[in-house]
């Protein structure tokens, strides 16, 4: 029996959270003569720098030195696909904020003093930090993304109905618990151990190899565990590493950085925020059969990993409809603001929120209920309408089958009607109600990634060291990556050990990220315990005078023939046996996720292995007065395959669908009219907390969902049910409307109180005027 | 008796602490000596990473565990206490708050786990088994619903919890009177008024603590030095809640946690404030002296002062006055407490107006994020009603709309003599739309703040008729 697959296995570390134990990289016991790092960081959104001077940092008591661009040894740049991010500026800054040097001292407090003294002189430049003008400007970092199916333009203009609109939604921080922290550790022969908290330790090796100009062999990254990634840690950890490998290199002597709340989120990148305009024609009953879309993201200062969140978008964006005729256009903004980066979901969530604006506001022009709008425009049947825009089926398609499990599960017909009735009775307080479907591609959509390693090391006591490419940041894919060797070797999870993520086990990995953790590493996983089984087989099948090992099954710590149970013998004596008869103990595994593909130049591929889906039904009441709610229920059916772990994929959806929520409803970033940020700590950005989950908040797992060539039938979860959140912004949209006549009001995103009692308000002033089409 | 060493009781184990500056946040502390499961998720009061527990006096005066944010207490304010961190929470095996949340799944990256550990903790004993035990415990992974069932499916507390026989054997002195010295800064802890009056007389560069919810602010974030503090946690005449039948006297110095448990039920509209007032954590140390001491604009309890027509008495060595709430604020940040003044305490009356039969009072409070959040607007209104629903008394005070909290006066004039209609309400709607000039910033647009201040005294009227009114 596969022992641990399918079972709510608690977080392999939850005994560490809950006392304290479990250790992240700044916890580590500080090392004699440690050095920390302060940032200087840039009070401008775009200058030129004049002059610097940082001899009087070097006079204030306990300062060691300050690392400037002038003290980099290799290549200044730490851009990660475009080698336009210079780690440290030479003669101009960005954005607000950014890291000009790095005063290193004794102490953290030493470094902060003598950050202070630092002098830099500065001719403010005019910044660009509007995304409108600065489209305007044609400020843009690379070209166009596109992906098309038909004419778009041929068929607007034969549609019975079109209308065209333009929206915009604000960008997210990711406020993971755990700031930026990395622990750089020279040796005498010129290597490097460093211990960071980021979800790509392959990239922070490259990036200081690069900027130190050593091998790759020379830089170990070793990753202990985060608290909370979501993106935010993909590529920005190299930011503080790198920056400590400086210093360490320098001075000879260990370094940390570790970044406040206001330097994290000053210094780092966000959710992109998105403008959008799009053309939609439609026919009276609401079938939508063309749309055209321009995504504008803005980027910030530098690349960063923008193109690919962008092309994300473009993928995505058709979510669970069927539009004949389709045009996307994708482009990424260049401004003066911090880079924007990966965020949970990669642009997805950005798409996906235009194309349900678009079914939204069809379905209210029409006077027609929004769920069946949404329905009668699912990929449905076969061929060219279950096929998506870029050319890929929808094969084993869900999406009609969630969507009637749910509204019976979420009582929804039912529920309409008392929302109705309570409308009907409440001048100041109105309810609103709505279902969102979510279709979300699996994969990277560039081919390269898609692949992952893992290591396996048993030691003759039978204990067992668990290694592969995969960091943790809370979303236990460890826990799920000892169920799966568990599983494949047949023995206790208590066995293994799961080792933190190192760069000198598992060589070349891609990033944890794309929601594809499980997937990619849990196979490599797998392989390489399937490596051990072969070999392993035949010393069994010796020790139980047996010809034929394929016939030996490997369960619950031992290992016996098929059809003969109580013919066997330990894993232990295996192991011990392998060893005496020079069998090796220790394997490799790896994947690559076969038959995907992706043709940027047509816009036409195969990019995502299989689509995980979902729906979710989302209640609110909003308050007249302030335009404040309250979320009353939300009810979910999501697809993760043949759950891994229950209880983890849980804790996955529920904590995506909060953090969608936040994004759309509370968590707004505000900047200066001179680009500096506003929003730097919890005391102005607002998460939500235990106080703005519903009461009622149902999970409903689908059953009998096993996927075809994944890991044990299992799917990928991070990130899918974060989209789930568009069901609470289209159920305030409903209820502010419900306060009015009219049957639709733009609603600014995040719709925080007052963007929905503006909403209120237009609806109600617009009573009697209806939306004009085109 | 005066100490001068800092000596404090962590996880049983008791430290003398010297050569060290006590004004280093606790959680500084902790960390820097090694007790690293205690975790920093802003150093700013509003993530609950830091939380640990401290044996305070409860509304009862019996001894409670009270979670408390360590960013924010300067390490002199722990003298003579005893705190618990997470380390110290399984003994033999996991606490129950411990295994509960490890077999429903309430930690995923685990950081913010600690603190919502210690918040569990404190609230397995006080019985909080809702969400508002942990509503200061900021968590980005899990979306809370497996915090919020492990909260909720723990048991009554065993009758041989050691952690609840310790409570039990804790003795009854009260806080020690303190003067350390570390690293160049001073930490008084007198006991006595006049002791703190001869303090600021002997050291006017001396800044006044109380639960240093604000203060710990300029500590971490704007690394301000303080070389004399005087913290007012010890001093007698600074706490107590006496109330009386025609009114309610509240230590400057009391707690707002206190405040809210003493008093529940007496003022509607102060417990409705104090509901949304920060979190727990908060809660527990921040007092109503610090609120007015602070003399934001924003702040919450003002508007409630206001509307309820409390005073406030203030000491210096040149004796006592009391002054009326409505004249203490002055200008922006402004007060008309002088230099050398203590705020003592607050009053406030219960009597209505003459010829009222009955009162409406409520608060409200918009933010960006209905819990925890600084207020856009905050409102409190109390209306004194005669038998025929004529207005006798108007109050209508707010904050966040201009530079001190105010009084919407010419309305209030105005509702004078009027039945309490939505005609009469209707008829105000405009003019208190105009009455204030606030500003736009990055909580809300000025325009926003002008409808709400419109808009809440408008949902007053409609929920009055739900309200429980006092006479
Ligand atoms: C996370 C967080 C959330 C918060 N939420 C809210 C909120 O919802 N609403 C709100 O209004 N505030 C809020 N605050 C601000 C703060 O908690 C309150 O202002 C609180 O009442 C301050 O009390 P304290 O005892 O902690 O003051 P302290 O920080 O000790 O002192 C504040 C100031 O008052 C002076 N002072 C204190 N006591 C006296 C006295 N008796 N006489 C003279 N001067 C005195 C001090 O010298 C100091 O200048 C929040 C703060 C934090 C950190
Ligand atoms: S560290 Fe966030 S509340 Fe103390
Ligand atoms: S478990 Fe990660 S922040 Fe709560």
């Amino acid at each position: 029996m596969g022992k641990g697959i399918g079972t709510s296995h608690s977080h392999e570390s939850a005994i560490g959270h809950v006392t304290g134990q479990a250790i992240y990289t700044d916890d580590q016991r500080r090392l004699a003569g440690m050095l920390h790092l302060w940032p200087v960081q840039a009070p401008h959104a775009h200058a030129r720098i004049v002059r610097m001077d940082v001899a009087a940092a070097a006079a204030v008591a306990g300062v060691i030195t300050t690392v400037t661009a002038a003290d980099i040894t290799g290549v200044n740049n730490i851009g990660s696909i475009v080698a336009d991010e210079e780690l440290l500026p030479i003669d101009r800054v960005s954005y607000w904020g950014q890291a000009v040097a790095w005063v290193v001292g004794e102490t953290e407090e030493a470094a902060r003093l003598g950050a202070l003294q630092v002098e830099i002189e500065y001719e403010p430049l005019e910044p660009l930090l509007d995304l409108a003008e600065a489209i305007a400007q044609h400020s843009f970092h690379g070209g166009t993304q596109t992906v098309q199916r038909g004419d778009p333009i041929t068929a607007l203009a034969q549609a019975e109905t079109r209308l065209r609109g333009e929206v915009t939604m604000g960008g997210q921080d990711h406020f993971y618990l755990e700031t930026h922290a990395s622990w750089v550790i020279p040796a005498p022969d010129g290597s490097y151990q460093v211990y960071a908290g980021t979800q790509h330790p392959t990239e922070t090796q490259a990036a200081i190899a690069h900027i130190l100009d050593i091998p790759r062999s020379h830089v170990v990254v070793t990753c202990l565990r985060m608290g909370g990634g979501f993106g935010g840690k993909e590529t920005q950890a190299n930011l503080m590493a790198a920056a400590a490998a400086i210093a360490a290199q320098k001075t000879g002597r260990p370094v940390r950085v570790r970044l406040n709340r206001q330097q994290d989120m000053t210094m780092t990148g966000k959710r992109h925020s998105f403008l959008a305009q799009y053309q939609v024609g439609f026919t009276h009953e609401g079938m939508i059969t063309a749309v055209d879309v321009d995504l504008f993201a803005d980027g910030g200062w530098s690349t960063d990993l923008s193109p690919l969140v962008v092309q994300a978008a473009v993928l995505r964006i058709d979510n669970a409809y069927y539009v004949p005729d389709f045009a996307v256009r994708g482009r990424v903004v260049k401004t003066h603001k911090v880079s924007n980066t990966a965020f949970r979901g990669f642009g997805s969530p950005q798409g996906v929120f235009v194309m349900e604006e678009i079914v939204e506001r069809v379905a209210h022009t029409l006077g027609l209920p929004p769920d069946q709008v949404r329905e009668r425009n699912f990929y449905r049947g076969s061929g060219e309408t279950n096929t998506t825009p870029y050319g890929q089926e929808v094969r084993d398609n869900r999406i009609q089958r969630i969507w009637d499990e749910l509204k019976t599960t979420a009582n929804f017909e039912v529920r309409q009607g008392e929302v109705a009735q309570f409308n009907a009775t409440h001048p100041h307080r109105k309810r609103g109600l709505s279902i969102c479907p979510i279709k979300f591609g699996i994969s990277f959509t560039s081919q390269t990634p898609n692949q992952a390693g893992a290591l396996i090391l048993i030691y003759l006591d039978g204990s067992i060291q668990l290694n592969h490419g995969g960091t943790e940041m809370g979303q236990g894919l460890h826990t799920k990556m000892l169920q799966v060797a568990a599983r494949a070797l047949g023995v206790k999870l208590s066995r293994f050990r799961i080792m933190p993520t190192s760069t000198d086990k598992v060589p070349n990995t891609s990033a944890t990220a794309a929601s594809s953790g499980s997937d990619l590493n849990g196979q490599a996983v797998k392989d390489a315990c399937d490596g051990i089984k072969a070999r392993l087989s035949p010393v069994a099948a010796r020790m139980l005078d047996l010809y034929a090992p394929e016939e030996l099954v490997f369960a619950d710590d031992w290992v016996y023939c098929a059809g003969q149970p109580d013919c066997r013998v330990s894993f232990d004596a295996v192991v011990q046996e392998a060893y005496n008869r020079r069998v090796s103990l220790s394997a490799t595994g790896y994947y690559r996720t076969p038959n995907i593909y992706f043709d940027k130049e047509t816009g036409q591929g195969r990019p995502f292995y299989y689509f995980v889906y979902s729906a979710a039904v989302s209640e609110v009441e909003v308050d007249g007065f302030t335009g404040t709610f309250k979320l009353r229920r939300v009810d979910i059916v999501h697809d993760v395959g043949e759950s891994l772990n229950p209880l983890v994929d849980r804790g996955q959806i529920e904590g995506a669908f909060t953090q969608g929520m936040g994004w759309l409803t509370m968590e707004e970033l505000v900047w200066a009219a001179d680009g500096r940020p506003l929003v730097t700590a919890p005391s102005t950005y607002k998460i939500p907390t235990i106080s703005e989950i519903p009461e009622q908040f149902n999970v409903h797992l689908l059953t009998r969902a096993s996927q075809d060539g994944t890991i044990y039938g299992s799917k990928a979860v991070g990130e899918p049910p974060l989209l789930l959140a568009f069901s609470v912004r289209q159920a305030l949209r409903a209820a502010a409307i419900a306060f009015g006549e009219t049957d639709w009001v733009p609603l600014a995103s995040p719709a925080t109180p007052e963007a929905i009692l503006h909403a209120i308000e237009s609806a109600k002033s617009a009573a009697s005027v209806s939306v004009k089409s085109d | 008796m005066l100490e001068t060493a800092l000596t404090l009781t962590i996880n049983g184990d008791r430290l003398s602490l010297d050569n060290i500056s006590p004004t280093l946040t606790l959680l500084e502390y902790l960390r820097q000596s090694g007790r690293i499961g205690t975790k920093e998720g802003c150093a700013d009061g509003d993530c609950g990473a830091c939380t640990i527990v401290v044996v305070g006096e409860g509304a009862d005066g019996g001894w409670q565990y009270q979670a408390m944010n360590s960013c924010l207490i300067p390490l002199g304010a722990m003298a003579g206490r005893q705190l618990i961190t997470v380390e110290g929470v399984a003994q033999g095996g996991l606490h129950p708050v411990q295994a509960k949340m490890v077999e429903l799944g309430g930690s995923q990256c685990g950081y913010c786990t600690p603190g919502f550990i210690m918040s569990m903790f404190a609230s397995y004993y006080d019985g909080q088994r809702d969400d508002l035990a942990v509503e200061g415990n900021l968590c980005r992974c899990t979306g809370y619903l497996p915090i919020r069932r492990a909260l909720q499916s723990l048991q009554p507390v065993d009758a041989e919890d050691p952690w609840q026989a310790r409570l039990a054997q804790t003795d009854a002195d009260g806080l020690p009177a303190l003067d350390y010295q570390g690293q160049g800064q001073r930490f008084y802890r007198p006991t006595q008024l006049s002791q703190v009056l001869a303090l600021m007389a002997d050291h006017p560069e001396a800044t006044l603590v109380a639960g240093a919810t604000d203060l710990g602010l300029e500590l971490t974030h704007r690394r301000q030095q303080y070389p004399v503090l005087i913290s007012l946690e010890a001093v007698e005449e600074l706490h107590g809640i006496q109330p009386a039948a025609t009114e309610v006297t509240i230590g400057a110095a009391v707690p707002l946690s206190q405040i809210k448990a003493t008093l529940h039920g007496v003022f509607p509209a102060l417990d409705e404030m104090l509901h949304w007032f920060a979190a727990r954590q908060v809660r527990n140390r921040a007092t109503l002296g610090g609120n007015l001491g602070t003399a934001s604009p924003i702040g919450d309890l003002p508007p409630v002062l206001l509307a309820l027509d409390a005073t406030v008495t203030l000491a210096s060595t040149a004796g006592q006055r009391t002054v009326a709430i409505a004249d203490f604020f002055t200008g922006y940040r402004q007060t008309l407490r002088q230099p050398d003044e203590v705020i003592v305490s607050i009053t406030i009356p219960k009597t209505l107006a003459p010829g009222a039969t009955r009162r409406l009072s409520q608060s409200y409070k918009v933010g960006k994020r209905g819990t925890d959040d600084i207020s856009i607007v905050a409102a409190t209104f109390t209306l004194d009603l005669d038998e025929h629903n004529t207005i006798v008394l108007a109050r209508l005070a707010y904050g966040g709309v201009a530079a001190t909290p105010v009084r919407a006066i010419a309305i209030e004039t105005a509702l004078i003599g009027q039945p309490w209609t939505a005609e009469t309400v209707q008829a105000v709607k405009s003019p208190l739309h105009n009455a204030f000039t606030p500003l736009s910033d990055l909580r809300a647009s000025a325009g926003y703040r002008r409808q709400l201040v419109a808009n809440l005294f408008e949902k007053f009227f409609y929920e009055s008729a739900s309200l429980r009114s006092t006479s």
